[in-house]
């Protein structure tokens, strides 16, 4: 079964420095991290708290202090070099000093077609795979407890010089099959896939699941879309979304018995190097120097992620858990005369018609990290309007967000959006608002208020 | 362009953070930014951002003032001096006009851009461009003659309790230049309506008729004026509102950068011509009315019909914010503004009044539109709770 998704509203950035379609193996990395920063509102509690201690691959690192069934396993086989922690005793890193060869903690063979559901579930919260689930709303890494209505798993990243999922899938079917197999046993509802109509998909021919075909601008990709296309989410929902590569991590679990994070990262951007564009086959919580080398971050922006939503890491730092795109992009830190006149400076790519940069569509930018402006208050109206493919006001519904409204939050539809659906208007809109900011806050709001 | 930045940084020093001058880091930072986009970067959710800037926008609209401007300066020297001599050299009429309008300019952006300025300090945040698309509007709509202690007046008023009041630039419920006009009007009737005051020096000197079209209609006096010369905008009125022809190419640019909202504009015209129809058709059974019988297509481009819904009816801040919104918003200025125009004699031009009603009513209009969506969201919902 495939249905069709046509994306009206958004926008298709290009830029510079697209990764070459070719994987490598990178060069193994002797330490990896797992960052407890990644899971959002989730408090780590260290299960092994030796600095020394010897670890598996697939054995527990730490669990949630508030819900002892979500877990986090260690990607690499090795041993915990450092616990890193930062203002309040907060755990920012959890290194990892790896063994040249991972060896893994054996969870056993499973075959998750057969299996009951309740086995499926122990077994992929209690590999760390849990951690792989994320809750819809707020954003957060999902319930054990909870019974999603539905499950969505999108091989279309339709952001600028991001991951091409599908291709990264290209050889890992078998697994992602069984990993698919094993999410349909988490719902009574059905797993969603998408895959972009535009090009051949490696993954028309996967079994069990509703085939979403979407095409149209970003964010096309962004699972926030094909939900609410779909079978939108109500108050009191729980949707649980996972990212492509990590089906195949959890399909391994279940053909192997052992947790395999094995991570494919595309290197891209115009500030790399051009002979480092390519994909990278390493596992989750890599070191980016094994990657890049060692970058001047004055000049060079180093993001775990795309641009719209990627986190800025600086140098000997580890590409974030759920991430399949390291780019690196220009430092913008420099002034541009009188660069407030319309119909100047039109290299730099601009959604406003106050840029001349609308008659090249197909031109390739640069793009750097300048604010193009300074903060100012919310004048013009439509041009968030223009990027929301969902159907919600989002001028509005940020407004009630940084009132704190939950009442109007919540008719206004923040239970149907998470931060990256506003990534886009984060980069468009005039006043250098900071969208995503917001709504995480909102969320967050949510999350205590009504939980 | 090197040597600049390094003396700007050497002249802000004292205005940086934990430095004597902090206070007023505002007021340098404007004028900074002006010369220079300044080099902040990201430090938080989207790497990048698109090369617009609030900045950008303000300019634009001004950009889109100017064709308006340049003629208004030249009608009013040209209104004059048509009247007291049979030739009009160019320069002539224009530097009559520019002698009367550029104190007027100075005088509105310095007294409106201080107070600006003395807000941002008090309340610590950066200078908003907005005032600078505000400043110029109100001289433009302003009679030619009126005192500069009246414009300055009416500045403060638009600015200190039309703006500031509600919490600064974004957050206003009246469009500020109207709100010095609408000032204007009511606290110096005499000097902003009348037959005397819409042509320069015409209550000064008695050869000079200074009145506009719309109150000779309301007077029922002889309209000696050609579709061509209202079109053209030949003909007395406020400085910059008279030629649609420079309004619409004003119009032309907001539409192609997208800075002015097309929907507002086209409804206005729409709603302010069906009016103008309905109006025409009745026109028969009261022969004596002369605005009535006025013909719907001069109605379009005569007054500040035009002006009004093209530069002001636009101002995202002040009019309705939805999509939908801003359709039944412009309508709605329109049909008022032409029915204001017609029923009420006290104000002959109707736009002015019409506008801000509707900035008044624009958060309701878009409040209906925002609960649709709330409705088809709770609907949902039910529909859930019945099937489970």
């Amino acid at each position: 079964m495939s249905r069709d998704i046509k994306v009206k509203k958004g926008l298709d950035l290009r830029l510079k420095g697209e990764a070459e379609k070719t994987v490598v193996d990178a060069p193994r990395s002797k330490t990896f991290a797992i960052k407890p920063p990644d899971f959002h509102a989730v408090v780590p509690k260290m299960l092994i708290k030796k600095e020394g201690t010897k670890i598996l691959a697939g054995e527990e690192l730490f669990f949630s202090k508030y819900n002892e069934a979500v877990r986090f396993t260690s990607p690499v086989s090795g041993t915990l070099k450092e616990i890193v922690r930062g203002d309040k005793r907060r755990i920012l890193e959890i290194v990892i000093e790896a063994d040249s060869e991972n060896s893994y903690k054996d969870y056993g063979k499973m075959n998750a077609s057969s299996a009951s559901s309740e086995e499926v579930k122990n077994r992929v919260f209690e590999s760390g795979c849990g951690a792989f689930l994320k809750q819809r709303p707020y954003d957060i890494v999902a319930n054990p407890e909870d019974e999603p209505k539905a499950i969505y798993v999108s091989a279309f990243n339709s952001a600028p010089l991001a991951a091409d999922l599908d291709f990264i899938l290209g050889d890992k079917k078998a697994a992602f099959q069984e990993g698919i197999n094993a999410l349909k046993k988490l719902t009574p509802g059905k797993v969603y896939l998408a895959v972009n109509k535009k090009v051949a998909s490696n993954l028309t021919d996967i079994q069990g699941v509703e085939l979403l075909t979407v095409s149209g601008p970003h964010p096309a990709g962004n699972v926030g879309v094909h939900i609410q296309n779909t079978d939108p989410i109500n108050m009191g929902d729980r949707v649980w979304t996972v990212g492509a590569e990590d089906v195949s991590i959890i399909g391994n679990l279940f053909l192997t018995g052992q947790y395999r994070a094995e991570r494919t990262i595309a290197v891209a951007g115009s500030a790399s190097k051009e002979q480092d564009r390519k994909y990278y086959k390493t596992y989750i919580g890599a070191n980016i120097e094994d990657l890049i080398g060692e970058v001047n971050d004055e000049q060079t922006r180093v993001i775990s992620g795309d641009v719209y939503t990627g986190l800025r890491l600086s140098n000997k730092q580890y590409v974030s858990f759920y991430d399949n795109t390291l780019t690196l992009i220009p430092e913008g830190n420099n002034y541009r005369m009188f660069g407030w006149l319309p119909f100047t400076y039109n290299g730099i790519p601009s959604m406003s018609k106050t840029s001349l940069s609308w008659m090249f569509p197909n031109k390739k930018y640069e793009v750097d990290t300048n604010l193009n402006g300074e903060e100012r208050a919310l004048v013009v109206t439509g041009e968030m309007e223009e990027v929301m493919p969902l159907d919600v006001f989002p001028m509005q519904l940020l407004k009630a967000c940084m009132t704190g409204n939950i009442e109007k939050m919540e008719s206004l539809g923040i239970y149907e959006v998470i931060p990256e659906d506003f990534a886009l208007i984060d980069y468009v809109n005039t006043s250098k608002l900071e969208a995503q900011e917001i709504i995480r806050l909102g969320l967050d709001l949510m999350i205590t208020e009504v939980g | 362009m090197e040597w600049i930045r390094q003396r700007l940084d050497k002249i802000k020093e004292p205005f940086s953070k934990g430095k004597k001058f902090e206070k007023y880091a505002p007021a340098v930072n404007a004028l900074d930014t002006f010369l220079f986009v300044p080099n902040h970067t990201t430090k938080k959710g989207a790497h990048i951002r698109d090369a617009v800037d609030l900045k950008r926008v303000m300019i634009t609209v001004v950009l889109a003032l100017i064709p308006a401007l340049i003629f208004g300066m030249w009608n009013a020297g040209y209104q004059y001096l048509s009247q007291i001599q049979a030739e009009v050299g160019f320069w002539e009429a224009l530097g009559h006009g520019a002698i009367k309008l550029i104190p007027m300019i100075v005088v509105s952006y310095a007294v409106g851009l201080g107070i600006e300025f003395a807000f941002a300090i008090f309340r610590g945040h950066e200078v908003n461009e907005g005032y600078l698309v505000t400043g110029l509007l109100i001289p433009m709509i302003m009679p030619i003659d009126i005192p500069l202690w009246m414009v300055a007046i009416s500045v403060v008023f638009a600015v200190l309790i039309g703006k500031e009041a509600f919490g600064g630039t974004g957050m206003n419920i009246l469009n500020p230049a109207l709100t010095a006009r609408a000032f204007a009007f009511f606290a110096y009737p005499t000097y902003m309506s009348g037959t005397k005051v819409w042509v320069s020096e015409a209550s000064d000197v008695d050869a000079v008729s200074g009145e506009t079209i719309l109150g000779k209609l309301a007077s029922g006096n002889e309209v000696a004026y050609s579709s061509m010369d209202m079109f053209s905008g030949l003909i007395p009125g406020s400085i910059a509102e008279t030629s649609t022809i420079c309004i619409l190419a004003g119009a032309l640019l907001l539409i192609l950068t997208k800075v002015g909202s097309w929907r507002i504009i086209l409804s206005g015209f729409i709603g302010a011509a069906i009016m103008g129809l309905i109006f025409n058709s009745l026109g028969g059974s009261f022969p004596d009315n002369d605005l009535m019988n006025f013909e719907w297509y001069n109605h379009l481009i005569i007054g500040g019909l035009a002006f009004g819904i093209v530069f002001m009816a636009t101002d995202p801040v002040s009019a309705a914010q939805t999509t939908k919104g801003k359709w039944i918003y412009g309508f709605l200025i329109g049909l008022f503004a032409v029915m204001i125009r017609i029923f009420n004699p006290a104000y002959p031009e109707g736009i002015m009044m019409a506008i801000l009603l509707m900035n008044v009513f624009a958060p309701t209009i878009d409040h209906y539109v925002i609960q649709g969506n709330v409705k088809k969201r709770k609907k949902r919902v039910k529909a859930q709770v019945k099937t489970a």
